[in-house]
């Protein structure tokens, strides 16, 4: 019951941040109330019991991407530019599709259900077998780790790539603009100087 | 019956942050509210586990009260080395 209550607490909350961010126009308040809707997400997860998820979503939504839109918002304009038409159709195609969305998400099976689909395919053997063949107790990393090594590693390439391809971006930027501002200016020491304030 | 009570409290507290970030007139205010948000959610998981009899998820809450802080910094440090003019941006 308590669970229930909580639930629905926070996920009218993430609609109502949703429909600030919507609505805001300064860039840091949007990055900033983004970092509370991914906090509030994550303890939607811990009222589902899905502890690892939640953790996830702290520490990259809430953690991670809140820095590194930051980084990047150094070299934006503070203010969103002013929406002068207003996408009707886009608005029309959207309410369609989070509408099929609802009526779907009735057929799905209740949650918690333990005759759901999901729970009856692999999610037995997993839990019976994992520890007498690997010996690792936790059952989640030892699907992710031994089932599905492979895949892991796939992941585990593909996200390093991201954030590879981000550090390039950031920091060629912030390189090339410190370049061109010790060249410009003829005062080199007030350029060093800044450059020490920003690294302090 | 008591933890219930003071998630409530919790609730309300998060309703009227929500509003103050939403509507505050300086980003400082809105910086300050977010904050308080994630203090107040840190809160709520600690009451939730005690108020559902499992208060393993205290380590959650020690991680998110690092992040909390970590994403504050990270926000007050862009404005200490921003380009932009502080009038423009307060």
């Amino acid at each position: 019951m308590i669970e229930l209550w909580v639930n629905v607490f926070l996920v009218s909350l993430l609609v109502i941040i949703t429909f600030y961010i919507m609505r805001l126009r300064r860039l840091i308040g949007i990055v900033a109330l983004s970092g509370a809707y991914s906090l509030t997400a994550a303890a939607i997860f811990v009222n589902m019991d899905a502890v690892d998820v939640a953790f996830t979503e702290a520490a990259v939504g809430s953690g991670i991407s809140t820095i590194l839109f930051l980084a990047a918002l150094r070299y934006l304009p503070v203010e969103e530019a002013h929406e002068t038409r207003y996408p009707v159709w886009s608005l029309f195609l959207c309410g369609i599709v989070g509408l099929m969305l609802i009526i779907a998400a009735f057929a799905l099976p209740e949650f918690g259900d333990p005759n759901a689909p999901a729970h009856l395919h692999v999610a037995p053997r997993y839990i019976e077998e994992s520890y007498p063949l690997f010996h690792i107790p936790n059952v989640v990393t030892n699907v992710l780790a031994s089932y599905r090594g492979f895949d892991t590693l796939g992941e585990t390439v593909v996200v390093f790539t991201a954030g590879l391809g981000v550090i390039i971006l950031l920091t060629g930027s912030t390189l090339s603009m410190r370049f061109k501002q010790s060249a410009t200016s003829s005062d080199n020491q007030t350029a060093k100087s800044d450059e020490e304030t920003r690294d302090a | 019956m008591m933890f219930v009570a003071v998630l409530i409290a919790c609730a309300v507290c998060i309703v009227m942050l929500v509003a103050r970030a939403a509507s505050g007139p300086s980003a400082f205010d809105r910086i300050l509210a977010v904050n308080s948000v994630g203090t107040i959610i840190i809160l709520g998981i600690s009451l939730h586990g005690f108020a559902l009899g499992r208060p393993e998820f205290v380590d959650i809450s020690i991680l998110y009260a690092v992040l909390n802080f970590l994403g504050t910094l990270a926000i007050l440090r862009f404005y200490r080395s921003s380009d932009t003019s502080d009038e423009d941006v307060v």
